[in-house]
């Protein structure tokens, strides 16, 4: 493809933006020519999401310069970004369930007489924005509540056409739908595009890249790695290794030889936790999983695979459509947590914050949270022995700074994710959930985090990984079960995987090389 | 440390006082204002409101919707609220004296209240923790019923009690342990709730539920029974507080208890207790309490009438609450 002859519509270029302690922009650049899809890549991390709310005007970068049209622009608010002609599509829709279609579509600028809203106009608009989308029959009187994922996603977008719009940026737009959904969303970016406007498609999926895109940015730490990529006849294996290549090398911890093990010298312990046949419904199928004392294990997949959902359905906080979880090889009562914990399970949940820690208390009462019946006698607590072996505890993980009234929220979130750990230490917990323990966590902290996690692995706890990153599944796991969507696609020893061939597996799906 | 923002710096273990009791600014703020309520009482009818009569009068008034307050405390802190409480004082107190439950004398009432209270706990508790109804619907509906079933018991008359050994307890003179047996009651029932509270799992359960109900799912702990456990503590003290109202008054009415919600919930909240739950204060619960009652007490000492009262009321709740945002924003 030769170079675009028309001037760009959109050129951010160096566009940095830090967070305490992660810098998440790089010096970006990124252009867009009018009428294009362009594609952008990158690992979980990498900087997509960042990017996108600084262009949608949610994020204000801390430097760089973002050309609109031909005049340096700022984009300080959404609706200054949507007044210039950017409409966003975010993965999570941002509909009110209980207005209508209509009411959404114009929300903010309903059209309106002296404050009154003109009702059956914005119908009328409405119904002429779905029309051009290719579904007519949404009504626009119905509630956004009563539709489908799909429906609600071309809700999103006539909202977004609602606006004089130059740009839309789509963030996975295709994560939530049905082949066919798939094809009729490509029909619409094709007509958009043949209408002037210009499209930013965000999304894992190589094979939709080939299909609808032009160009496509490489996004990885924070930088743009390449620009401007044909999208058609860029070899796979070059995107995945621009994705990939990296200069922050991790520190991981070394893992105990198998051949140790299985020369006799010790007998393979039995499994702690088995799962037969897990499954939730629409969300991921036939689980199976022996997981040994001393052993780490890693789920690898991508967003919605159904990695996070298999980690809070085993635990009991999510009940389960079919399947059986057993520790010592008795099965547990599905969906209750507190058996889960009885039984010698406890989980680091993913959002640390919203699911892990009692924000308003000390790092000793989030220690001591699930291990209270130990420091109690008929309800009564002991509480001079719950702040020794809370102490104990997070003395052990070298929880950081070492005070035990400390109010977890002030903590960096190495050290919160210790509290949590450090609860499951105390409690004796036999297998370790892990979801995403590295996130929101500094490098120089994470490789300590490794650390702990494998030493309480070699002292016989068994853990179960998540991670997006897929250096981290493959430097810290034994063994790495790869999902995609739902299911499992390929099972091997962590020391037989690449990073290039575990993405390939997770965006391809086909275990051949 | 060296460096150390004062957001990172961590309270030191050294300055906190015996029992864990926390220095708490609002609790000092309440304080103030309740020694500024006596001072003004002191300098406009220094005769009557500083009497010990008086004095014993102002602590016996608190103790109705003071243990009434403790259930409530208990139940925001757990992230929910009780509408109920003033209807289930009322229904407790005309079902414990319809002349059938008074046949059986001082335990028939004592027993009835309680048990009625605890009743309508049980169904508050069942309908929010396993039935998925948000606490405000489902206390209000225990509400308009409870309070529906009242007047149909007493058809709208005033029960008189005629058990000498109830109404004993009632009169003025009446002490056990040197103190009026009601304020004696509510001294126990505050010391019992500040012990579970603060002390036991049942307490700290309550405290992680309110503050992050998710956090403390993953956690273990079975957030649905800890629900119904405060709907039902809740109604038990609402039970205590239907007693201690039929001793007050030596009868029971279908208009007991009338806007105790919100005077309860008020004194809960101005006491600090967070109405988002995951903090909650007896002391400053019962510190809130106190406040109201001084001040209904010194108005009518004053002979102002009660809707300046109520007016001063909603001053102070406003007051306080401005208070309590910028204390929470500042980490201790």
């Amino acid at each position: 493809m030769a170079p675009d002859p028309r001037p760009p519509l959109l050129t951010m270029s160096g566009i940095t933006k830090s967070f305490p302690g992660v810098r998440a922009l790089d010096g970006v650049d990124l252009e867009v020519a009018p009428g294009e899809v362009h594609c952008l890549l990158g690992q979980n991390g990498a900087g997509k999401s960042t990017l996108i709310k600084v262009l949608a005007g949610a994020h204000q970068p801390d430097g760089g310069r973002v050309v609109w049209n031909g005049e340096p622009v700022r984009l300080r608010s959404p609706s200054g970004a949507v007044r210039l002609g950017i409409a966003t599509i975010h993965q999570e829709l941002d509909l009110v369930e209980g207005l209508s279609v209509a009411e959404n579509a114009y929300l903010g600028h309903e059209p309106a007489t002296a404050g009154f809203v003109r009702a059956r106009a914005a119908r009328t608009a409405t119904a002429a924005l779905l029309e051009r989308l290719g579904h007519p029959e949404i009504d626009p009187a119905r509630r956004v509540g009563g539709l489908s994922a799909a429906q609600r996603q071309i809700v999103s977008m006539a909202r977004a056409l609602s606006h004089d719009v130059r740009l839309i940026v789509m963030d996975e737009p295709s994560a939530a739908l049905d082949p066919d959904e798939v094809d009729n969303l490509f029909r619409i970016v094709a007509d958009l595009t043949a209408d002037g406007v210009a499209v930013l498609y965000i999304s894992h999926r190589l094979e939709e890249i080939r299909r609808i895109g032009d160009r496509v940015t490489v996004l990885k730490d924070g930088r743009a790695v390449a620009r401007g990529l044909p999208a058609a006849t860029t070899p796979t294996r070059e995107v995945v290794a621009l994705m990939t290549g990296r200069d922050v090398p991790y520190a991981f911890p070394d893992r105990p030889d198998p051949h140790d093990r299985a020369s006799g010298a010790e007998p393979v312990p039995e499994p702690v936790l088995t799962v037969r046949g897990l499954a939730r419904h629409g969300e991921f199928e036939a689980f199976d999983l022996a997981l040994r004392p001393g052993e780490i294990v890693g789920l690898a997949g991508l967003v919605g695979s159904g990695r996070s959902e298999i980690l809070e359905t085993v635990y009991g906080a999510r009940r389960p459509t079919a399947g059986r979880v057993l520790v010592d090889g008795r099965p547990l009562r599905p969906g209750s947590v507190p058996a889960a914990v009885r039984a010698g399970i406890g989980l680091a949940p993913e959002e640390r914050k919203a699911q892990g820690l009692l924000l308003l208390e000390s790092v000793t009462r989030n220690v001591s949270v699930s291990s209270l019946g130990r420091f109690s006698r008929a309800g009564w607590i002991d509480r001079a022995a719950e702040r020794a072996a809370a102490r104990t505890a997070t003395r052990e993980l070298s929880l950081r700074p070492d005070h035990p009234e400390a109010p977890v929220r002030t903590l960096s979130g190495g050290n919160q994710q210790k509290a949590v750990l450090a609860r499951w230490l105390l409690r004796g917990c036999r297998v370790l959930l892990l979801d995403e323990p590295t996130r929101g966590v500094d490098v120089g902290a994470r490789a300590e985090l490794y650390a702990v996690v494998r030493r309480l692995a070699d002292e016989g706890l068994a853990v179960l990984l998540v991670s997006s990153e897929v250096p981290e599944v493959l430097g810290l796991a034994d063994r790495v079960l790869v999902l995609r969507e739902g299911r499992v696609v390929h099972e091997a020893p962590a020391r037989d995987l690449d990073e290039h061939r575990v993405l390939d597996l997770v965006m391809e799906g086909s275990p051949a090389a | 440390m060296t460096l150390t923002t004062p957001a990172d710096t961590p309270p030191r273990e050294g300055r906190r006082p015996a029992l864990g009791l926390r220095p708490d600014v609002r609790n000092l703020s309440l304080l103030g204002v309740l020694a500024a309520l006596v001072l003004v009482g002191g300098l406009t009818r220094p005769a009557e409101f500083l009497a010990a009569s008086n004095l014993q009068l102002v602590l016996t008034q608190a103790s109705v919707i003071g243990v009434v307050t403790v259930g409530m405390t208990f139940v925001i802190t757990g992230g929910g609220i009780d509408l109920s409480v003033g209807a289930v004082v009322a229904l407790a107190s005309v079902w414990a004296t319809t002349l059938a439950t008074q046949e059986f004398g001082f335990a028939g009432i004592l027993f009835t209240a309680v048990v009625v209270g605890l009743g309508c706990g049980l169904v508050n508790g069942l309908l929010v923790a396993y039935g998925g109804v948000v606490p405000f619907i489902a206390t209000l509906a225990m509400l308009a019923s409870a309070r529906g079933l009242a007047l149909q018991i007493t058809e709208g008359r005033t029960q008189i009690v005629t058990v000498p050994s109830v109404l004993d307890l009632g009169l003025p003179d009446s002490y056990v342990l040197g103190v009026p047996p009601l304020v004696l009651v509510f001294a126990a029932v505050t010391a019992a709730g500040w012990l579970l509270l603060n002390r036991t799992t049942f307490g700290r359960r309550t405290v992680a539920v309110g503050g992050n109900p998710e956090a403390a799912r993953l956690a273990g702990i079975d957030v649905r029974r800890q629900r119904l456990l405060l709907h039902l503590l809740s109604g038990l003290c609402c039970g205590i507080a239907a007693f201690l109202l039929i001793v007050l008054s030596g009868s029971g009415q279908n208009t007991n208890g009338n806007l105790y919600e919100l005077d309860a919930i008020a004194a809960a909240i101005i006491g600090g207790t967070l109405l988002s739950g995951g903090r909650g204060t007896i002391a400053g619960s019962v510190l809130g309490v106190l406040v109201f009652t001084t001040i209904t007490n010194l108005f009518a000492l004053n002979n102002l009438q009660s809707d300046v009262q109520q007016i001063a009321k909603g001053a102070i709740i406003v007051a306080a609450v401005l208070v309590q945002h910028r204390t929470a924003r500042d980490p201790h």
